[in-house]
């Protein structure tokens, strides 16, 4: 058995893993640890055992691996190591369109968990106004985001393609992102403080989010899986959530009591009369359905 | 009036409106541009309300006061609802400013009638208009159409925008007659036949080499139909769904379960449809459009509505039971998509893995296939139903909810009008 300490990222991981598959190490002899700050090819660089070449891997894998390694199970990096070897060395070839093997499913498992946290953060980040570039004059925009895992880079791409015209950062825990409108640069991660609270237009956010919910529906068990409360405390509107819910019994029993109205006759209008004619008129032949 | 209470009243003027989709746009975005937005592949929910429904895009009337009189609409000429006017430069600008703090991924802009169909779409086309070319916006536009509208502003709105819709409301003309005086169905069918046919021309790869590029147009267009308003079955409601994907190449259909509203009608049902009859309509809509179904399968002359109980499929499945089991190591795909339990996805998983291996339960456990509820319908390589020797009454009950549980389990359906996931995916 040998232990290999990586850095817990993917480019470590891959290193360590070509090396380990050109020689030839059975995943059952790899112990694979994590450290940030100590990565060491234990034993690989003086190894005696003779190199074979690396054979090619399907980029299907290298995409997944890239995924999961932003994940957070310590399991991660065997697993993928597992895989890698019954592709290559263990004449799996289509393992990769196995997906009720165990190793599959638990790779695409985690993948999926990173897509969905790279979901959320495209879809949870709010990003708030904090003034304009003295020279160029572009607004620039800050915003809080915690997600589950460190997808940092991994999600980023996304606001560079759709907000390309502004200026903006998003902050993190683990690492921060900034776009001045031709790079993105990334830094460390930084405290909750580091981002303004609030913004101008929360409160008409709020305002168009009291409006759009219909008290006559209520599912707050679907809202909730969703948009997890966790996420709550970064999100402008959910403030105004528990007194919507707490509401929307008294607005739908005012509607039920409400006495109905009658119709009120048209208004004179050239418009109206010439609808009035047209559906009096032979209707164009219709692409009839059975009856009830 | 303030900016804030016309945004509450023209949203609250929107919300009865199901679609929110702001996906299947074509790919842009604002790289090398000089404002901000993108589209293409999947939308994104940037909320959730609770009622369920995602909140997707900026859904507003320009104004709510309206000619028209459609009884189980809070807008209609008869309504004593206050009533406002947003100028095109405050929607513009609200879009903008939503769109930059990332709370939306773009506008669905509908109207009230003033005036008439063609003044109302001018109003409508001219914030779009704004957006796209003062502004330099590229996230998604979504029109609402008027379908006695000219054709050439029915082609101009489709110019800025995604997608555009008319709003179909009721499957008959009955219908329509008795609850919105002023709707026809047939002009409503011949509008969506002349987007059809502009979004056809977009898409055309048959033009001559040399020929000039078409102009850009929406990529797509869908409806709504109300449900529970007046008394058609699901069987009509289906069917006009069908025409609708069949003629009109429509993206998609929502039903929106008529819910009761803060002005109600003389001519309105009290009582609201159950929710979870809208849900069911989806999930049998999913059949129609991705498992190979015909609306004569899942809904009969003798049972002209779906089984409030079980999911059309299910219903489907217990009435056909002769063609089951499948095995789910040689079935067909089209017969493997016809068992309860297995959605298109794991569908296509199952079909890739067995041509490596022959799958057995666990296979599928980790699929998180819903066990229960596929294994009476399938053969594995260690699983036949036959051992399960249940009968049809025996079948029946098994998927039935326990009868004091029935009311409560009305509310679990609840992914129906949240288009983005569980209804995009239609796993069932
Ligand atoms: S046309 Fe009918 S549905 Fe549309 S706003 Fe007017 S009354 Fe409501």
């Amino acid at each position: 058995m040998r232990t290999v300490i990586i850095e817990p990222v993917f480019e470590s991981w891959r290193q360590s893993a070509r090396n380990l598959l050109a020689l030839r190490v059975p995943p059952s002899d790899v112990l694979w640890c994590e450290d940030a700050q100590e990565p060491t090819l234990f034993g690989l660089e003086n190894e005696t055992l003779p190199r074979v070449a690396v054979p090619n891997v399907p980029s299907a894998f290298l995409d997944m691996a890239r995924s999961v390694a932003s994940h957070t199970d310590a399991r991660r990096w065997s697993v993928l190591y597992r895989v890698l070897w019954r592709l290559t060395h263990g004449e799996e070839r289509h393992l990769l369109a196995i997906s009720t093997d165990s190793d599959m499913r638990q790779v695409q498992l985690w993948c999926k968990a990173i897509g969905r946290d790279i979901h959320k953060m495209h879809a949870f980040v709010r990003f708030r106004l904090v003034g304009n570039d003295e020279i160029t004059g572009r607004e620039q925009f800050v915003a809080w985001f915690e997600p589950e895992y460190r997808i940092v880079r991994l999600g980023a791409g996304f606001f560079e393609k759709r907000f390309a015209g502004m200026d903006w950062s998003i902050l993190t825990p683990h690492e921060c992102v900034h776009w001045d409108g031709s790079a993105m640069h990334f830094t460390p991660g930084v405290p909750r403080s580091a981002a303004p609270d609030d913004d101008a237009l929360d409160g008409l956010w709020r305002t168009y989010y009291r409006s759009i919910f219909n008290p006559a529906r209520l599912k707050v068990r679907a809202m909730q899986a969703e948009m997890p409360k966790k996420y709550w405390k970064n999100l402008p509107e959910a403030s105004v959530i528990a007194e919507l819910i707490a509401e929307s019994g008294g607005r739908v029993e005012k509607m039920l009591t409400t006495e109905s109205r009658p119709a009120k006759p048209a208004p004179k209008n050239a418009y109206l009369d010439s609808l009035r004619k047209m559906n009096t008129l032979a209707s164009p032949s219709l692409p009839s359905t059975k009856g009830s | 009036m303030e900016l804030q209470q016309k945004l509450e009243i023209l949203a609250d003027a929107a919300k009865y409106d199901a679609s929110c989709a702001s996906s299947g746009a074509a790919r842009k975005d604002s790289r090398g541009g000089k404002g901000v937005g993108s589209t293409g592949g999947a939308g994104i929910c940037h909320s959730y309300a609770p009622d369920g429904r995602c909140i997707s895009l900026l859904k507003v009337l320009l104004t709510n006061a309206c000619l028209y009189d459609c009884h189980y609409c809070i807008n209609r000429r008869s309504s004593n609802v206050q009533r406002a006017r947003f100028t095109p430069d405050e929607v513009v600008q609200l879009t903008l400013d939503f769109y930059k703090r990332n709370y939306i991924e773009g506008l669905f802009l509908s109207s009230g009638i003033i005036r008439s169909a063609d003044y109302t779409m001018e109003l409508v086309i001219d914030v779009a208009r704004k957006l796209r070319e003062e502004h330099h916006f590229r996230g998604y536009i979504h029109l609402k159409t008027i379908p006695e509208a000219s054709p050439s502003l029915i082609e101009l709105a489709g110019r800025y925008a995604d997608r555009i819709s008319i709003n179909i409301e009721l499957p008959t003309q009955e219908g329509l007659t008795k609850l919105a005086p002023e709707k026809n169905l047939a002009r409503t069918q011949d509008a969506m036949g002349h987007i059809r046919n502009k979004i056809d021309e977009r898409h055309a790869d048959n033009r001559k080499p040399g020929a000039p590029k078409p102009l850009p147009f929406a990529t797509g267009q869908s409806t709504q139909m109300i449900v529970g308003a007046d008394d058609s079955s699901d069987a009509v409601i289906l069917r006009r769904a069908d025409v609708l994907y069949g003629n009109y190449h429509l993206r998609r259909v929502y039903y929106s379960g008529f819910s009761p509203i803060p002005e109600p009608s003389l001519l309105l049902p009290i009582k609201a449809p159950p929710l979870v009859r809208e849900h069911r309509l989806y999930q049998a809509d999913w059949l129609l459009r991705f498992y190979g179904f015909s609306v004569d399968e899942i809904t009969t002359d003798a049972v002209p509505n779906l089984d409030l109980h079980l999911d059309p499929k299910l219903a489907w499945a217990l009435r056909n039971r002769a063609v089951f089991p499948a095995d789910v190591n040689k079935a067909s795909r089209e017969s493997l998509l016809r068992v309860p339990g297995l959605g298109v996805r794991n569908v296509n998983r199952i079909l890739s893995a067995r041509r490596y291996t022959r799958l057995r339960l666990a296979d599928l456990l980790r699929l998180r296939v819903p066990m229960k509820k596929v294994m009476p319908f399938i053969i594995t390589a260690d699983h036949n139903p036959a051992r399960l020797g249940l009968d049809d009454e025996a079948l029946r009950a098994r998927f039935l909810p326990p009868p004091r549980q029935a009311e409560l389990d009305f509310d679990t359906p609840t992914a129906a009008a949240s288009d983005i996931d569980s209804v995009r995916t239609g796993e069932m």
